[in-house]
């Protein structure tokens, strides 16, 4: 592999990257903090790229679709919490894991029933669709733009829960929660604008992704399973761990499925290296899971407590 | 003798699953027979699920990962023209111990909701193995031309298929029921209430935790051959996340820790699904709400409205009683 393209495909592994990071924000935020499992984030980031896509299909405005995502993300997430959350706060992690499992289905239908089951374009907006000059390498400037959009939304998260007053009161809160309540903050308020947060970097996500991945119902999954990995290997309910993983799981799932068939031609025969390069691609980042499991099974930067 | 709703119903149960073939003869109903084979397959799957998740509280998401495999074993060696019954059923049992032993010994090194989503993992890495399997299908799956042959007995039969698996599951539930009273059962039990307070008594409760899995993955393997036989196919859709889901929605559905329930759940969600889909073509926006509903409303799963129902049955009769 030449080093243009290892480089190219490090910054495509570091966008795939944040845009883990933007769904495994919001979801750490909402099982760190309120010790809740919302496997209907995919959905959130599912109905997020078919809103942005419409929005951006009417109107021809990217921009437009950018500052219209944030309100409806706002209210699904809203009306979600409202109907999941409240209800199953108290309830084990079993229970979560189905209901919301239950939204998964309902969700994908609604989605099919609204946009039909075929994929539904969004293309890159022309004064995106250009690209931009990295230390001497041409690379796609949406592409680009994803990057700096996530590393943005990142240190964003960072200074809301370390720098902000309410940051203070979501860091209270997830470890004291009745203490903060008595002391008069408003926590059933709190939490709800938390899981309005979580949905609306989902659907940032989905904007963001519209269009470089086709728009189509259950498009979320793959990626909640993705973020899962990344969650586990960061370790459960750190933003900062959530960061640092899923800029791993990024980089190494991109290198390996453009480096490992390269990689086992090289080595092997090359009707066998075809079929086991990319079985063992799509693998890999289990792999890397499995391994650091064996090593640490709190993840490599677990919450500090106490 | 008083009624006991919770023994009489699953006897019913179970004697009306063995009359349905006779039934889709008489009326001509192949499908009767379809529809009722994939429900007794399933529930053989959800018994499995429920011996680790109900009585070891261990959440596993990702246990259509074996259905899969027994369901492959049986597409893989039939592709090659190998129908031995009993050569599948071997290779069917072994791999799936593996498989369990090395993801169970892993995935155990965690609780709680990392195990939930570290056995999701696993499951999503076969899945992707079975979609990269070109030469198999990859995607589109693969048709199952000859069903496994066991000497002079054959799954290819519809009948005897259904037949069969009944009785395995009949068996599974006996087993089951046996092994969770059992001196093994009682430590996974305690494991799942204090597993600290096991460790400290001196039980590896680690070693038990994982026997119990893997035995739970060989069983839920056979069902996947029984799967392959039924459908004549096979695909990665079967180990999809979707199917584990659905696994535990059963076992939820039925009931926690009975292993009645899970046959209740099985046939109750696959008959829903049926109902809805003559109903709509979008019979899932119904379906998933039906899901939410039943999580909120039922805490213990059919088998346990069962149990209420038995509690407020008595107090009727009682005060029945006392009036006259």
């Amino acid at each position: 592999m030449s080093p243009t393209l290892f480089i190219m495909q490090c910054l495509n592994g570091l966008q795939l990257g944040v845009l883990l990071f933007l769904m495994a924000a919001g979801l750490t935020l909402v099982f760190g903090i309120m010790n809740f499992v919302n496997l209907a984030h995919g959905s959130l980031y599912m109905m997020g790229a078919f809103i942005a896509a419409t929005v951006y299909n009417y109107t021809g405005s990217f921009a437009l679709a950018a500052i219209a995502i944030v309100p409806a993300m706002l209210l699904i997430g809203l009306i979600v919490e409202f109907v999941a959350l409240k209800t199953l706060y108290d309830r084990d992690h079993l229970d979560q894991v189905l209901a919301t499992f239950g939204l998964i289905l309902f969700f994908n239908e609604l989605a099919r029933m609204i946009w039909g089951p075929s994929p539904y374009y969004m293309e890159v907006p022309e004064w995106l669709s250009g690209t931009v000059n990295l230390f001497g390498l041409d690379y796609p400037a949406y592409r680009f733009l994803i990057i700096v959009v996530g590393l943005v939304v990142a240190l964003g998260c960072y200074l809301l829960i370390h720098r902000t007053r309410i940051g203070m009161l979501i860091r209270a809160g997830s470890t004291h929660r009745q203490m903060v309540g008595a002391l008069g903050v408003n926590i059933v308020l709190l939490n709800s604008l938390l899981f309005g947060l979580g949905a609306i970097l989902a659907g940032i996500a989905g904007l963001m992704a519209g269009p470089i991945l086709s728009v189509q119902p259950g498009m979320g999954e793959p990626i909640l399973i993705l973020t899962m990995v990344v969650i586990v290997i960061g370790g459960i309910g750190s933003v900062r761990g959530a960061f640092l993983a899923a800029l791993i799981v990024g980089v190494v799932d991109t290198l390996g499925r453009t480096a490992l068939p390269s990689i086992l031609r090289s080595m092997m025969e090359r009707s066998t290296a075809d079929t086991a390069g990319p079985a063992l691609a799509s693998m890999l980042i289990y792999l890397v899971m499995a391994a650091v499991l064996a090593v640490r099974p709190q993840g490599l930067f677990p919450v500090k407590h106490g | 003798m008083k009624l006991n709703l919770r023994t009489a119903v699953p006897i019913l149960l179970l004697v009306l699953l063995a009359l349905v073939p006779l039934y889709a003869t008489f009326a001509q109903q192949p499908f009767f027979l379809t529809l009722f084979g994939r429900i007794v397959v399933f529930a053989i799957a959800a018994v499995s699920l429920d011996l680790i998740l109900g009585y070891g509280g261990m959440v596993s998401f990702g246990h259509a990962l074996y259905l899969g495999l027994g369901a492959y074993v049986v597409g893989i060696m039939s592709f090659h023209g190998i129908d031995n019954g009993f050569l599948h059923l071997g290779v069917t049992l072994v791999l799936c111990a593996l498989v369990g032993a090395i993801t169970g010994l892993l995935s155990l090194r965690t609780t709680g909701i990392a195990f939930i989503m570290i056995t999701l993992a696993f499951a999503q890495m076969f899945y992707f193995l079975a979609v990269s399997l070109k030469q198999y299908g990859g995607d589109d799956g693969l048709p199952v031309s000859v069903g496994s042959r066991f000497g002079s007995v054959t799954l290819d039969d519809p009948v005897v298929l259904y037949y069969v698996a009944f009785a395995v599951l009949c068996l599974c539930v006996w087993a089951g029921r046996r092994l969770v009273e059992a001196r093994f059962g009682m430590v996974i039990r305690g494991a799942r209430q204090n597993d600290r307070r096991m460790r400290a008594l001196g039980y590896p409760t680690l070693r038990y935790k994982l026997v119990a899995y893997v035995i739970s993955a060989m069983v839920c393997g056979v069902s996947g051959m029984l799967y392959a036989n039924l459908t004549h196919f096979v695909s990665p859709a079967y180990m999809a996340w979707t199917a584990s889901g659905e696994l535990i929605v059963m076992v939820v559905l039925g009931g926690l820790g009975s292993f009645f329930g899970p046959v209740l759940g099985s046939a109750a969600m696959l008959l829903i699904e049926e109902w809805l889909k003559g109903m709509t073509e979008h019979w899932m926006i119904l379906f998933g709400p039906l899901i939410v509903v039943a999580v909120l409303v039922s805490r213990r799963g059919l088998y346990g409205l069962l149990g209420d129902l038995q509690v407020r049955l008595s107090r009727r009769t009682r005060t029945v009683e006392g009036k006259a």
